[in-house]
């Protein structure tokens, strides 16, 4: 592909969303300006772009993005790692499968907001225990992902490796994990996402800066509505950032052969 | 010498509960350099036959051998080509027919040169870094062809490697089957439904019956080699396919009787 159609294609995809953008905004002002709501219950477009640029200049905001993304990736990377290797593993084990899952659907079907204050009675109050509560709910998708993609591995593709006398480590290498390739990062794609909300839940439950901690001070002591609105957008966006950072991944990982 | 020697071999498979027979007391042999068919009805156990020779099975009773030894397990000496190409489709074409000397340990300089010999045999050079995907049915049996060719192996088994392909197509790969076992002289046993493809390409054509597979027929094919699309047209030809579709045909007589 050159690079120029490359540029069309980007530029073709890019403007139903910038429309759709625009579109998004000029409602919200029509309610505002319909419903005439007071700024302290909804406030306009406008006024929420205001107070983002005040607090980006003091670089409130960054402080706090930081932290939130700072947690958002060791989560993912310490979710998603444990979340591939157990997958693999039950994947692989009948007997692993049948003791494991009911723990980790368990674990899974247990609300992360009340794990979440057991866990600083454990860990402290530090980075340790936000991270945990991030891994936590990235691990469940991933681990499910993962096994599914491994176990619907072609068999035909597994008669071909036993005849080539491919070893355990090479079925894995070359044909199970490829070819699971394409559901594993399906996984990713809900896991990012569920990622930022583990990071919120976790800031929510004791931190000194975050976004959530920042969603905490606007609606709480400040009382700053418009705050609360841009550190939300600002939460949204890096979700949706991420998202896209996936989807970059399999275009590179999987999109030269299978359509993402 | 023999390539390949059968002992009565037998073999069975568990279904539902039940053991189902799929081939029953056979015996026979493939000469080095020679091309045997084996064809039969559905379930007559051809390609539990491919996969006892190539290892991927065992028999109950009964010896496979290849080159003198006993086969235990997949053997290098054997290439297999299956009715799909079977190709990993997140690999490209070189990768794909680079695929057994990379999971043999063979360094990629010496395993590309060799897979690229091949791909331009099968004049498929300038696709080496397409994805299976983007290959036609015809293009993709020939890569799986040339994957199978890339150990040099001495024994070469077809699974009905043409039946899923278009009968020009399928005429055409039959000629660069031809050609190839012309350069080299492997040993080749194939599996077909078509009588035809059995007749055109090999020296004997095994005629198993229904299940429990059994040899009703071995019909030599008195066709002088090189072997060309005309050749379909002469009295040896049709005498030959005349005496597998009798085989055929008698032995569903005897079982409806």
């Amino acid at each position: 592909m050159s690079g120029r159609g490359n540029r069309r294609r980007l530029v073709s995809q890019a403007w139903p969303v910038a429309l759709a953008g625009v579109a998004f905004v000029a409602v919200w002002q029509l309610i505002v300006s319909i419903g005439n709501y007071p700024t302290y219950t909804l406030p306009g477009p406008a006024v929420v772009l205001d107070r983002f640029l005040f607090f980006w200049n003091r670089g409130t905001i960054q402080t706090h993005a930081t932290a939130t993304l700072t947690e958002v990736a060791l989560g993912l990377l310490v979710g998603g790692g444990a979340g591939v290797l157990i997958g693999l593993v039950l994947a692989r084990s009948a007997l692993a499968e049948r003791l494991l899952s009911p723990y980790i659907v368990a674990a899974q079907a247990t609300p992360i907001l009340a794990l979440a204050p057991l866990i600083y009675l454990w860990l402290g109050s530090g980075l340790a225990s936000r991270v945990l509560i991030c891994s936590l709910i990235v691990f469940f998708p991933i681990t499910v992902s993962t096994m599914v993609g491994i176990r619907s591995v072609d068999v035909r593709l597994l008669e071909l490796a036993h005849s080539l006398r491919a070893t355990r480590r090479q079925v894995l290498m070359e044909f199970q994990i490829p070819s699971a390739m394409p559901q594993i990062l399906g996984g990713f794609r809900v896991g990012v996402t569920l990622a930022v909300v583990g990071a919120i839940v976790a800031e929510w439950a004791g931190a000194e800066r975050g976004l959530g901690v920042l969603i905490n001070l606007a609606r709480g002591s400040l009382f700053d509505t418009p705050l609360l609105f841009a550190t939300l957008l600002t939460i949204a966006a890096i979700g949706v950032a991420l998202y896209l950072v996936v989807v970059l991944l399999e275009r590179r990982l999987v999109g030269r052969w299978r359509s993402v | 010498m023999n390539a390949i020697e059968l002992q009565g071999v037998t073999r069975s498979f568990k279904v539902g509960g039940r053991k189902l027979v799929v081939l029953d007391g056979v015996s026979f042999d493939v000469g080095a350099g020679s091309i045997v068919a084996v064809v039969g009805p559905n379930g007559s156990g051809k390609s539990t036959l491919l996969r006892l020779v190539s290892g991927l099975l065992e028999p109950d009773l009964g010896r496979v051998m290849v080159d003198g030894t006993a086969v235990a397990g997949p053997d290098p000496r054997v290439g297999l080509v299956f009715q799909e190409p079977r190709l990993l489709p997140w690999r490209t074409l070189l990768d794909n027919v680079c695929l057994p000397l990379e999971l043999a340990g063979v360094p990629r300089e010496r395993r590309q040169e060799r897979a690229r010999q091949l791909l331009s045999q099968m004049r498929l050079d300038r696709f080496e870094s397409a994805y299976p995907g983007q290959l036609s049915g015809g293009m993709a049996q020939r890569a799986g062809l040339a994957r199978a060719l890339v150990q040099e192996p001495d024994v070469l088994l077809l699974d009905e490697p043409f039946s899923a392909l278009d009968a020009l197509t399928r005429e055409r790969l039959n000629g660069e089957l031809l050609a190839l076992w012309e350069r080299t002289h492997p040993t080749i046993v194939l599996v077909t439904h078509s009588i035809p493809e059995a007749v055109f390409l090999a020296d004997r054509v095994v005629v198993l019956s229904a299940r429990p597979g059994r040899i009703v027929a071995d019909v030599p094919v008195a066709l002088p080699r090189p072997r060309s699309i005309v050749d379909a047209d002469t009295a040896a030809f049709t005498q030959a396919a005349a005496a597998i579709r009798y085989a055929l045909e008698s032995n569903d007589e005897e079982r409806a009787a």
